[in-house]
């Protein structure tokens, strides 16, 4: 039996009939990660021996029968939850020696459901990249293709899930970097609404962006991992007080009456022939079980790219003041004084890109610029949330593709920060307006994977689970695996 | 109306400035400047790379500039209606300084060292 290509749901049916113990996946999954390490570069931190710890303690609960829906099943952290005991680097040079004091929210409730953790994903530095190229750890390589980027900010989590190195791993996404590298990796990437999951221990990049979420092989999968981390958190000021609905059990619901919405916008210039061809491909499969489409401009969206790079650059630089060489990180070698040693440890610590968003951020922030920038960026937002709230009046979902393009190769957009940005074009807007989607695998063009996105509106989350658990009902495209990684 | 086509317009005109390094650049003097807002020291080779690229960032959003803003209120909150939380005003958090210094780079006596800062 082939365990690596089996769903988290498929796991979870498995170890409750005893067919395979916590174990015995565990340490195949962890042969298959060091395997991979030289090829993928996935991961900062492998927790072997942890891992085998916990697993060892979900087999006695799953024999003692006091499991819980995910006890024993394995999963991956991305590096930018702080994890108890275990090093949090970030994809830092910064944070190359932090050892968290703390678990993060996230990492805490599924550390209570019985999960166990393999290791942290790799990714680009603080989370500011689409390429994993940033990372101080070095990029990750696409399982599809070893010559071409995943995707970033989240992509050692979408390269682990799409070469079945993990049936989930735990992402966040600022501007896309769950979609993104879920698409180019042909795997499912969902972020939730802004405030649905805590950022308690979440390494902080832009605070009013930021969200954590999920990546996994299927919506379903999505669904079970979303119902465990979501939820109130006091520790978190920007969480939301609401119930968390039972993702899983509206999986099934029929989408016949559906009102999609097609984000005109997006079906553009920039958009890949083949790209769109896949998209129109999966609309068609939506019309087919019953969903009804229609065009939705939002006229103010394609501002959104120019917006988020005045408001994320601006948080990231008040978030990154913290490191200051003093507390905690990294720290220059033989300061003169108190300036040297913040200039720096900050100046050794921080990658180039980083470097790129303090600098951009301290400007628009700084005397002076505030208002042609950061004040009319933020008028700008409400523009563009204002059209989402329209839209929303009209459909139930918005699709459109979730990135452009197929995998571009590493190292062809590294010199020219603007055509990196614009990686992003079709997934910022979720995060400036605060909105769930998800991104999920809908064929394929010269081989490597494209990813449909489907936005919802705030707290819709069960909602587009819905309609993508309906559509990979129809579709096999999710359960593709690269050929290296069968 | 805006379209995306237009970004990537763009971003080739942007191409051609950032590889010619001409016009609308940031002097040396502002991105030092910057950079010492900033706290980071910045070897003499990164200067001009950040002069152009931050240049190129600042020209494209400027695209910001073409949005009728007037009557818009900036936008506080992505979840409008609901308000920063407060907390009930007593102590919670455990002396765990402790636990906390053993990731900092020189401690001693509970303290964290820095360079003199008084002479």
């Amino acid at each position: 039996m082939s365990l690596h290509t089996l769903s988290l749901a498929q796991l979870a049916q498995g170890l409750r009939a005893r067919e395979f113990s916590s174990l015995e996946l565990t340490r195949m999954l962890l042969a298959r990660i060091e395997a991979s390490q030289p090829k993928l570069n996935a991961f900062v931190t492998v927790t072997r021996e942890q891992a085998l710890v916990a697993a060892g303690a979900a087999d006695r609960q799953l024999a003692a029968g006091s499991a819980g829906p995910l006890t024993g099943l394995p999963m991956v952290h991305k590096d930018l939850f702080c994890t108890e005991g275990v090093r949090t680097s970030c994809g830092s040079r910064m944070l190359d020696n932090f050892v968290s004091p703390y678990d993060a929210t996230v990492v805490a409730k599924l550390r209570a459901a019985g999960t166990v953790m393999l290791g942290k994903s790799n990714m680009d530095e603080f989370a500011m990249g689409s390429s994993n190229e940033t990372s101080f750890y070095g990029p990750v390589r696409n399982p599809w293709n070893p010559d071409l980027v995943p995707g970033g900010s989240s992509g050692g989590s979408a390269a682990a899930v799409a070469a079945r190195l993990t049936p989930v791993a735990t992402a966040t996404d600022t501007g896309g970097s769950i979609r993104q590298p879920a698409a180019l990796c042909g795997v499912t990437g969902m972020k939730p609404t802004y405030g649905r999951v805590s950022r308690y221990g979440m390494v902080a990049f832009a605070s009013s962006l930021d969200q954590g979420g999920v990546v996994s092989t299927t919506a379903e999968d999505a669904a079970l991992i979303l119902r465990a981390m979501a939820g109130f958190d006091p520790n978190d000021s920007t969480s939301v007080d609401l119930p968390v609905p039972d993702y899983v059990a509206t999986l099934d619901a029929p989408l016949a009456g559906l009102k999609i919405g097609l984000l005109k916008e997006f079906f553009d210039k920039g958009l890949d022939a083949e790209n769109e061809k896949r998209i129109r491909e999966a609309l068609a499969v939506y019309e087919k079980l019953g969903a009804t489409l229609r065009e939705v401009s939002l006229p103010n969206l394609p501002l959104s790219v120019p917006a988020y790079y005045v408001v994320a650059p601006a948080e990231c630089s008040s978030n990154l003041a913290r490191f200051d060489g003093v507390r905690y990180g990294y720290r220059c070698k033989e300061p003169r004084d108190l300036m040297d040693l913040y200039k720096r440890s900050r100046g050794e610590g921080f990658g180039a890109e980083v470097k790129r968003r303090i600098m951009t951020g301290t400007y628009v922030l700084s005397a002076g610029y505030y208002d042609a920038y950061y004040l009319k960026a933020q008028k700008v937002r409400q523009l563009i949330s204002a059209d989402f709230k329209r839209a929303f009046g009209e459909v139930d979902v918005l699709m459109g593709p979730t990135t452009p393009t197929p995998a571009f190769p590493i190292g062809a957009k590294t010199s020219d920060p603007i055509t990196m940005y614009l990686n992003d074009i079709y997934t910022i807007g979720a995060n400036l307006a605060g909105l769930p989607a998800i991104s999920i695998p809908c064929g394929f063009t010269g081989g490597l994977p494209v990813g449909l996105q489907i936005v919802g509106p705030h707290f819709g989350e069960a909602k587009i689970l819905n309609a993508a658990h309906r559509y990979q009902r129809e579709t096999d495209w999710h359960g593709r695996l690269p050929e290296a990684y069968r | 109306m805006y379209d995306f086509a237009l970004f990537f317009a763009v971003t080739s005109a942007h191409s051609r400035t950032f590889c010619s390094g001409n016009s609308m650049a940031l002097t040396r003097e502002q991105i030092e400047n910057i950079a010492h807002l900033a706290r980071l020291a910045l070897a003499p080779a990164e200067i001009p790379v950040y002069q152009q690229s931050l240049s190129a960032i600042f020209e494209f959003v400027g695209e910001l500039d073409r949005a009728d803003t007037a009557r818009v209120q900036p936008m506080a909150h992505p979840l409008e209606g609901l308000s920063q939380r407060l907390r009930e005003d007593r102590v919670t958090e455990t002396d765990h300084h402790e636990r906390d210094q053993a990731n900092a780079p020189q401690v001693a006596a509970g303290l964290y060292l820095v360079p003199k800062v008084i002479e």
